[in-house]
């Protein structure tokens, strides 16, 4: 294992540039992207726990691919508004609108239609999507001049943040993260075993929708900083990698926030150490790190376990349910 | 979502069978409930209102529309018309008094809870949002755990439990809300011996304590064994009463169509003919 970590380490000076990223000391502007994304990480792990224990990892792909036309018709009307079409809060309100109204289209069709949930986020995420590379095209022809950087929203970016974008995305993950542990008990009992949650007076549908809502203030918060197509990834794969740690949703949700956290602190922190290295790519790739090691060496649950209960056991296939 | 610790306890049980006029108020009185999925009514035009402090089984052939009248009882599942009240008071005024034990076929076995975590979600409306579960807490969870004989199995992931063990971990979660009326959907279906010995039990348990207990019950030949009164249905109401007048050849025969051959009180082939 050391040895290929040996082989695959970067140069001297790209470690020394590592080090500094990792504690803090490239800057002003750069700790503060780097703290922001933790926090985002923090944030879009603990979401995504009842994202995955409700069944519904995959609405938050379509309700992030369909950020990207509100992105579009945003920067359009700040444009013609006369203002800066780049401003981070009027593209944010942008993205989350369209958000919103594929949140909606899924739910409607899944409800309204004979069209299965995978058949309707099939339907919203192309449909969105799609509308949103045209209105891009558009924008690129446009005198604005100013449309560089939208396309940054696709894999996300770090270069070139403003510190009250940092700001605006640690505040926003921080109250997001507030609001998932305080509605905690009614997401996990709906999750769970929504009659019993229904006969206890619980509205499960209001709540189910709040945690989609929830997932997706975490799509559109952090689209700067992860990019619209890779954030689902952020928030699945650390309560994926969580789960396999611990049979507890309160213990569940800590390892996946710290997961989350670790993935985005060092993501950003990576990316920052190089020009052009793209942030969201590797955010998600350490957060794969932390799954495949759960996958491996998690106690009971991991692979390795496994395979050692079942030779233990004498014969493959004698594990427990 | 706060509880009112100084509730009145229950009422005090009630002899079977006594005049109307001396009985308490019904803890779950339907009025005209109509259920429908679809073009065919499963719960047609249903009244009946349930005895405090018994024991009462609901039964009727597969399909009759048993599951659904406790889901829509309580909200579950939306009626096309009716009434429910509880303790002669609308239902969301008195879902704290009441205890819900769903069939455990809608259960994700995956999901990340013990035994003990199941039981203390019988207690998140009396914990609120952010309350923090403390040892006094636990204590009675675990106490609920003892009473059903799972105290061994608290740390265990629900879906490693088998089915009967399953089954007396949501009767425990059902206890920890120390409600007034048990409402349970077939509690003893696919349930081991020793189980459903222990199930008995605690329902008699809280029934002897002044509780009431309404079950989706299928097994006919068990009836009289477990139940006080019993209430007949095949999609509409066929009769409500004590197990001794109530669960009548004749009854029987409007409910399940005549196609029950044997005896009801210890018949052999009920459990075969559902």
């Amino acid at each position: 294992m050391a040895g290929v970590w040996r082989r695959t380490r970067p140069g001297q000076r790209a470690r020394a540039m590592l080090s500094e990223a990792l504690f803090l000391q490239l800057g002003y502007n750069a700790t503060l992207v780097t703290i922001g994304a933790a926090l985002l990480g923090v944030a879009a792990g603990v979401t995504g726990v009842f994202l995955v224990l409700g069944k519904r990892a995959l609405v938050s792909d379509a309700v992030s691919h369909a950020t990207l036309p509100g992105i579009g018709l945003a920067f359009i009307a700040m444009v013609m508004a006369g203002g800066d079409g780049r401003a981070l809060p009027g593209l944010l309100l942008g993205a989350a609108a369209s958000a919103g109204v594929g949140l909606l289209g899924v739910s409607w069709l899944t409800r309204r239609t004979r069209l299965g949930e995978d058949a309707a986020i099939g339907a919203v995420l192309s449909v969105f999507f799609g509308a949103g590379v045209v209105l891009l095209t558009v924008i690129q022809t446009m005198t604005a001049g100013r449309q560089a950087g939208l396309e940054t929203f696709l894999l996300g970016s770090t270069a070139g943040m403003l510190r009250s974008d940092a700001l605006v995305i640690a505040l926003a993950g921080a109250l997001v993260l507030g609001l998932v542990l305080a509605l905690r008990r009614p997401m996990t009992l709906a999750a769970f075993d929504p009659d019993f949650a229904i006969a206890q007076g619980l509205n499960v549908r209001r709540i189910e929708l709040a945690a989609m809502g929830l997932a997706m203030a975490i799509t559109v918060i952090g689209l700067k900083i992860v990019g619209l197509i890779l954030i689902v990834a952020l928030l699945i794969i650390p309560p994926v990698a969580a789960r396999f740690w611990s049979d507890r949703v309160d213990h569940v949700l800590a390892l996946s926030g710290l997961f989350g956290g670790i993935s985005g602190y060092g993501g950003a922190a990576l990316s920052a150490t190089a020009p052009g290295l793209p942030t969201g790519p590797l955010i998600v790739l350490l957060a794969f790190a932390i799954f495949a090691l759960s996958l491996l060496a998690a106690p009971r649950r991991g692979v390795l376990a496994t395979l050692m209960r079942r030779r233990r056991a004498g014969a493959p296939g004698a594990g427990g349910r | 979502m706060k509880i009112d610790s100084t509730r009145p306890k229950a009422h005090a049980p009630v002899v079977a069978g006594m005049p109307a006029a001396d009985t308490p108020p019904s803890p779950l009185e339907i009025n005209g409930l109509t259920v429908s999925y679809g073009d065919t009514p499963a719960v047609n035009d249903v009244s009946v209102a349930f005895r405090s402090g018994a024991m009462t089984a609901i039964i009727g052939p597969n399909g009759a529309g048993k599951s659904t009248l406790l889901k829509s009882a309580l909200g579950i599942v939306a009626p096309l018309s009716g009434q429910v009240t509880c303790w002669g008071r609308p239902l969301a005024r008195q879902r704290h008094r009441i205890a819900y034990v769903p069939q455990r076929a809608a259960i994700d076995w995956e999901f990340p809870a013990r035994a003990l975590d199941v039981v203390l979600m019988g207690m998140y409306r009396e914990l609120g949002l952010l309350r923090r579960v403390r040892a006094p807490h636990l204590a009675r969870a675990m106490s609920c755990l003892a009473r059903v004989g799972m105290e061994d199995f608290a740390d265990r992931q629900i879906g490693r439990l088998s089915g009967g063990q399953q089954q007396r971990v949501f009767l425990a979660r059902a206890l920890a809300q120390g409600a007034d009326l048990y409402m349970l959907d077939e509690p003893l279906a696919g349930v081991d011996a020793a189980t459903e010995r222990a199930i008995i039990a605690v329902l008699k348990q809280i029934v002897a304590e002044g509780g009431t207990v309404i079950a989706v019950h299928h097994d006919l030949a068990t009836v009289p064994g477990y139940f006080d009164r019993v209430f007949l249905m095949n999609a509409h109401a066929i009769a409500e009463g004590p197990v001794a007048t109530a669960f009548s050849r004749e009854n029987l025969d409007l409910a399940y169509g005549g196609r029950l051959a044997p005896d009801p009180a210890g018949a052999a082939g009920a459990r075969d003919a559902l």
